[in-house]
């Protein structure tokens, strides 16, 4: 017998389309005029604080949540009225949801039952897909007798079983600790590539998206901020909310005049967007790597504190009355002490810049 | 620094044996106490068993003998009575489990906010005597009605109500019924099939100690039983009055009180084996 598993086409991911929504609960607007398009067998990750939307976004997708206006259409096909158990989404929730009464095979195989798939082939596809996600020695196994990450992976399995239209992850490792995290974030990487399956993945982990995802939309308050390739995200990021959600920013007070900005008695230019639009008194926001810095005896500013982050150590600078992050090398780091008069410069090629109101960032007080 | 940590270690070393030995010695102290309590809590219970045992197991001269227990069964009405509580409690089962499961899943999956107001109206029937509700029932309901001995079934959901929803609702505590719901239905499966295949068997223990409670309820109301004129075992129980058969009745309320007993070991036993068997089958694969 040939194998069962889902197997990858060109064109296999189904196109997402969610269009224009809105979901209130009571007075507050979880979405609000959300429009998200997703490519097929795309990677997208919905990134953003507690409250802002994004899953609320990701069970009005898997029909768990009534729409208040707007349109879920996949594959051209409008969904916003179809019953959750009919939109073919294979969803992997926060918490351990696999059946406790049902050992891992059978988990596997509910959604094959449900679909009235004959026996044989419902154990023959669980045992497939078991031994996918590096399980099949543990198909007898009840949740109760599995690791949190083994329950995860399970999960994921029963997912993939039904050969989904769309992969719904839900924080699916913010319950696990770190080393199994990391481990179960590669596989569910190489899973989704290798079966080419349209993707929707909610977390507020940045590290977790910059790694896993093909693109991020970044939520505040029920719309969307940003939606770009992590790189670009983390590197240009569109507003200050994005700014100061992902990634570290310091903030430095600036006078803005003909799209340019003075830093460290430096011109720099204002980057295009929505900083264009931001006049007199701003404020930029520099990410760490922004800054270079050279140990000078009549440097501008001194080192108040280190971090070691590995391969690089992070130093607190203080230039007048403003302090700023700056990454260095951890073998360049090492021989700055605290107290070395260091000249910082801007080695950005611009700057983003935001009216003081809309930049939330605490002042530097941790690296 | 030297003097500092010689410090820390000698009040360690100092510190360290008194408390266990003073946590110890407070262990003893509670296990004591706990010893003495479940003496008094098992005197409290068992000591009425014994002497309904000890009486029933008596013959008029006060000898050892198991007359009582033959007799039962010849004794005018016990059958009919038996067989009548039997019907009723059947009946008030299947009723208060097609009411009850899914009101408290519905409101765990969909209104958890009404689940304070259902803890509020299920503990009703506990404070509204049961002599009021089936006076104010027989008063409104038609003859009809009143002349069918289910309609006690009826009135015995209500009391049963308590229990049934507080075991119900522990039971459905216990597991994440929403996100189950929710993984079940993402996989295509119906309400229907949802309830049957994940939701039941997830809630079993608790469906079936509701059950008891219903049974035990049953098989010892006797208030209303008897204002609505129907001999159930409790009335057949009080009204055996001839006095010289004083230990068939006691027999009757024995046999009841172990059938329940046996009934309730009965659902511990069933969920043990369960885990049992699925520790074999583990094993084996």
């Amino acid at each position: 017998m040939s194998s069962l598993l889902p197997k990858a086409s060109p064109g296999a991911g189904a196109a997402v389309s969610l269009e224009n929504l809105v979901r209130a609960f009571g007075s507050v607007r979880a979405l609000d005029g959300f429009s998200l398009k997703i490519e097929p067998g795309e990677f997208m990750a919905l990134l953003g604080p507690s409250g802002c939307g994004k899953t609320t976004a990701l069970r009005v997708l898997a029909g768990f949540e009534i729409l208040d206006s707007g349109r879920v259409v996949v594959d051209g096909v409008d969904l916003s009225d179809v019953n959750a158990r009919k939109r073919d989404m294979g969803m992997v929730f926060q918490s351990y949801s696999l059946f406790p009464n049902m050992n891992a095979l059978n988990n596997v195989a509910f959604g094959l039952r449900m679909r009235k798939q004959s026996h044989s082939v419902r154990q023959k596809k669980a045992r497939e897909l078991l031994e996918m996600v590096g399980l099949a020695d543990q198909a007898a196994k009840y949740p109760h007798q599995m690791s949190g990450g083994q329950q995860q992976r399970v999960a994921l399995a029963r997912a993939l079983a039904i050969e989904p239209r769309v992969l719904l992850l839900d924080e699916p490792l913010s319950a696990l600790d770190a080393m199994v995290r990391a481990e179960l974030r590669d596989q569910i990487r190489q899973l989704q590539q290798r079966l080419a399956i349209t993707t929707v993945f909610v977390t507020h982990d940045q590290e977790e998206v910059l790694s896993m995802a093909d693109r991020v939309c970044v939520m505040s308050r029920g719309h969307i901020e940003q939606v770009a390739t992590p790189a670009e995200i983390y590197a240009r990021p569109s507003t200050a909310f994005v700014a100061q959600f992902v990634g570290i920013s310091s903030r430095v007070p600036v006078q803005v005049s003909d799209q340019e900005v003075v830093i460290f008695d430096q011109r720099c230019p204002v980057r295009s967007g929505e900083s264009r639009s931001v006049t007199g008194a701003a404020d930029a926001l520099l990410r760490p790597e922004d800054i270079a810095i050279e140990v000078r005896a009549d440097g501008k500013g001194f080192v108040t504190r280190k971090s070691f982050l590995g391969a690089m150590t992070r130093l607190i600078v203080q230039v007048g009355d403003l302090s700023v992050r700056v990454d260095v090398r951890s073998d360049v780091g090492s021989d700055i002490e605290l107290g070395t008069r260091v000249e910082p410069s801007i080695v950005a090629r611009d700057v983003l810049v935001a009216s003081p109101k809309e930049v939330a960032i605490p002042d530097v007080d941790a690296p | 620094m030297a003097p500092l940590v010689g410090e820390v270690a000698e009040a360690e070393n100092e510190v360290v044996p008194s408390f266990s030995t003073g946590s110890s010695k407070r262990r003893r102290r509670v296990r004591w106490w706990r010893g003495v309590v479940l003496v008094l809590a098992g005197a409290f219970f068992l000591i009425p068993v014994y002497a309904g045992v000890k009486f029933s197991l008596q013959n008029n001269e006060h000898h050892f003998s198991f007359q009582a227990y033959e007799s039962l069964a010849s004794a005018p009405g016990f059958t009919a009575a038996l067989t009548l509580s039997l019907k009723i409690a059947l009946v008030t089962m299947v009723v208060s489990t097609l009411l009850m499961v899914p009101t408290a899943i519905y409101v765990h999956v969909r209104l958890p906010r009404l689940r304070r107001l259902l803890d509020v109206v299920t503990v009703l029937p506990i404070v509204i005597p049961p002599i009021v509700l089936i006076v104010g029932v027989l008063g409104v309901y038609p003859l009809w009605a009143k002349s069918s001995p289910y309609l006690l079934s009826f009135m015995y959901v209500i009391l049963a109500m308590p229990f049934v929803y507080r075991s119900l609702d522990a039971g459905i505590g216990a597991i994440d019924l929403k996100t189950l719901t929710e993984a079940s239905r993402s996989l295509g499966g119906s309400w229907s099939k949802t309830m049957w295949r994940v939701i039941l068997p997830n809630i079993r223990p608790a469906l079936l100690s509701a059950t008891v409670l219903t049974l035990a309820l049953v098989f010892g109301e006797y208030t209303m039983a008897q204002l609505d004129i129907w001999q159930t075992i409790p009335v057949w129980i009080a009204q055996f009055q001839v006095s010289s058969d004083g230990p068939v009745q006691v027999a009757a309320s024995m046999i009841g009180l172990m059938g329940t007993w046996v009934l309730l070991l009965l659902v511990v036993s069933i969920d043990r084996s369960e885990s049992r068997r699925n520790r074999k089958k583990l094993r084996s694969s």
